[in-house]
């Protein structure tokens, strides 16, 4: 079973203490300065944004098939089968093909870094694994965001849909977005407001599809292509020496 | 002859002294220092030029070795050992431009031993490694020969037919992958660029630009190396340009309908200015020339045809890796100096060696390149490109 973030924004106060948490949690450096940037970076994972008083929260969605795991020429990011998408620094060669397809904009990259690494939200994969909850899960007051089993939290969040209607718009984000991602979102505001791409726009196929179905002929093609590149060579090549041959066996004739 | 030397010898110092420090400040300040990418705009110049439109510029030694070596077309002989070195070294400096663009470069290798198939990117980088190394192969009889190492030079004949259809298998796939690294993309990059055709398109323009350069080359080292041009080899590769140039359009113009853009295109918006200009180069100006048998035959048109046609797909590429993202993203994104610098420096090498290597080895001495092949040229089944030509 694999988990899930749920983030309700209605039930959201805008404390920003799973940013705190996060970066506690990540190593990351936390202060009023870091606290009023309104941009996720290399040094900040996670953050809540504010528009007409209403607080959206944005973090790696955790893609149920990646995009930025499919295109990385090492294997670097990965998703794990309880569902965080993690980051191995070690086998990164920074090309930066995860930044320019995830389509979330969600990598992000430390530009003053002489060894830059990639830097996103990785769910907190040793809590994680261990049981535990993410760290801006743990610390949340008031449930708005939560951990648990992703079939649980979708059930969760149509429940609370249906119970309060006018409190939010009828769609969970996430569900079906890109195949479906293990961050949902229900909020009464449009998520687009905040910074999210809009569902119709990136559309319900897993973005790994779209290279897929280039690459999965290339199997085939590299048999069929090299037969037919060697058969024009032999061809070509066979011609001229029959050609050879029979001008050979003519000056033979004559002579 | 001796001032211009002296000139283009100062030009070369100063590109390189510039790039030089820019390469300091990449390599001891970092990416942020050294470029405009942000995390908004990840892939900036050393992507969209460097690596997609030097990749494509390097397409002349696949082209010329399978016009050649496949279908026979002894015409083009002559160029077979310039389009192979232009090749070999562009590949190297795309390489080389590789190292700069990567945030990691000293991980490289990792390639090796990480690999992802599913990776696009992988994929590339692999073909573009074996296909380096098949270019060094097909490369090396000009220095066997140099050296008068006949042992060498037999080796090299008996794998040969092996170079050949490996050479152009490995470029047909990375050459359309670059395209297809664009696929996961529909959402970001604009309608005008993105198309499920990338690859056909990558590959189709990188045809057109290997004949486009090796006109381009030829006349280029005639006029600098001070050697006669041959009139029926820029003929035929005038005649091929043009077929090729008119695939690319129908197969372009049949993805704009298709997708039903050509409205969108007519209305003017900063998006269709730029795809105005790439059309304007790569079709308009040079399918209007060749049309013109006079053109044709005329070796200082069909140079103005081929530059043409070489900028219109640079237009074309960094189109699809600079210019088509911006209104997704936000912003413009403009190279910083450094950036170009660095870009320069690729390009001043690439030129440098090309020197070095015609004044030291035989890449213009065709009557040497005739031994690795048949022990006598007979004039037999021209191919597609020859019948182009007429």
């Amino acid at each position: 079973m694999s988990k899930a973030i749920l983030y309700d924004a209605t039930m959201c106060i805008g404390c920003k203490q799973c940013e705190g948490a996060c970066a506690q949690q990540n190593k990351l450096p936390y202060d009023d300065t870091v606290a009023a940037e309104s941009e996720q970076s290399a040094h900040k994972y996670t953050v809540v944004l504010t528009r007409n008083d209403k607080f959206m929260r944005r973090l790696c969605m955790h893609c149920q098939e990646p995009a930025c795991a499919s295109v990385c020429p090492v294997g670097a990011l990965h998703k794990t089968k309880e569902g965080p998408v993690v980051y191995d620094v070690w086998k990164c060669i920074g090309c930066r093909y995860c930044m320019v397809a995830c389509p979330f904009k969600q990598p992000k990259y430390e530009w003053g870094s002489l060894n830059p690494r990639v830097q996103k939200c990785v769910m907190c994969p040793d809590r994680v694994t261990a049981g535990k909850q993410t760290a801006c899960a743990e610390i949340c007051p008031t449930g708005a965001t939560k951990f648990g089993e992703r079939d649980e939290l979708i059930s969760e969040a149509k429940e609370r849909i249906r119970q309060n209607p006018s409190n939010y718009k009828p769609h969970i984000y996430g569900l079906n977005e890109v195949g479906g991602t293990s961050v949902l979102i229900i909020a009464a505001a449009d998520v687009e407001d905040y910074g999210f791409p809009a569902s119709a726009k990136i559309g319900e196929t897993p973005m790994p599809e779209y290279t897929g179905r280039v690459m999965e002929r290339i199997p085939d093609f590299i048999p069929v292509w090299t037969l037919v590149l060697g058969g024009i060579y032999w061809v070509s090549h066979r011609r001229d020496e029959v050609a050879l041959a029979e001008a050979q066996e003519k000056n033979g004739g004559n002579r | 002859m001796k001032f211009k030397l002296t000139f283009w010898r100062v030009i070369f110092i100063v590109i390189m002294v510039l790039g030089l420090y820019s390469s300091y400040v990449r390599y001891f300040r970092g990416l942020g220092t050294a470029t405009n990418m942000t995390d908004q705009f990840p892939w900036g110049l050393w992507i969209g030029f460097d690596c997609l439109c030097g990749v494509m510029l390097a397409a002349g030694g696949f082209c010329m070795v399978g016009a050649v070596y496949l279908f026979n077309v002894e015409r083009l002989h002559p160029v077979v050992r310039p389009a192979v070195l232009t090749a070999f070294l562009g590949y190297l400096l795309f390489i080389v431009g590789l190292l700069f663009d990567l945030g990691r470069p000293w991980f490289i290798w990792h390639q090796m031993i990480y690999m992802n198939p599913h990776s696009v990117m992988f994929e590339v980088g692999f073909c573009v490694m074996t296909y380096t190394t098949v270019l060094f192969f097909e490369f090396l009889p000009n220095v066997f020969e140099r050296l008068n190492w006949k042992t060498g030079i037999g080796w090299i004949k008996k794998i040969y037919p092996v170079l050949i259809v490996a050479g152009i298998l490995l470029s047909t796939l990375h050459q359309s992958s670059l395209g297809s690294l664009y696929l996961i993309m529909p959402s970001k990059l604009h309608p005008f660029w993105y198309s499920p055709a990338l690859p056909f398109f990558f590959f189709g323009s990188a045809v057109a630009v290997g004949l486009a350069m090796t006109i381009f080359e030829s006349t280029q080292s005639a006029k600098a190396f001070g050697r006669q041009l041959e009139l029926p080899v820029l003929v035929t590769l005038g005649g091929g340009l043009l077929v090729a140039l008119w695939v690319n359009l129908l197969l372009r113009a049949e993805d704009y309908i298709h997708r039903g853009l050509i409205r969108q295109i007519f209305t003017p918006s900063y998006e269709a200015y730029f795809l105005w200009l790439e059309l304007t180069l790569t079709f308009l100006i040079p399918i209007s020339m060749l049309s013109f048998r006079k053109v044709r035959m005329s070796p200082q048109l069909l140079y103005l045809a081929s530059i043409s046609t070489v900028l219109g797909f640079i237009t074309n590429r960094l189109n699809i890796a600079l210019i088509g993202f911006e209104t997704y993203i936000g912003h413009h994104y403009l190279p910083k100096w450094t950036e170009f610098s660095i870009t320069l420096m690729i390009i001043a090498m690439g030129f440098a060696l090309f020197g070095l290597a015609v004044r030291y080895l035989p890449i213009f001495q065709t009557e040497t390149a005739h031994q690795l092949e048949q022990p006598e040229p007979i004039e037999v089944g021209a191919g597609v490109l020859s019948h182009a030509g007429d």
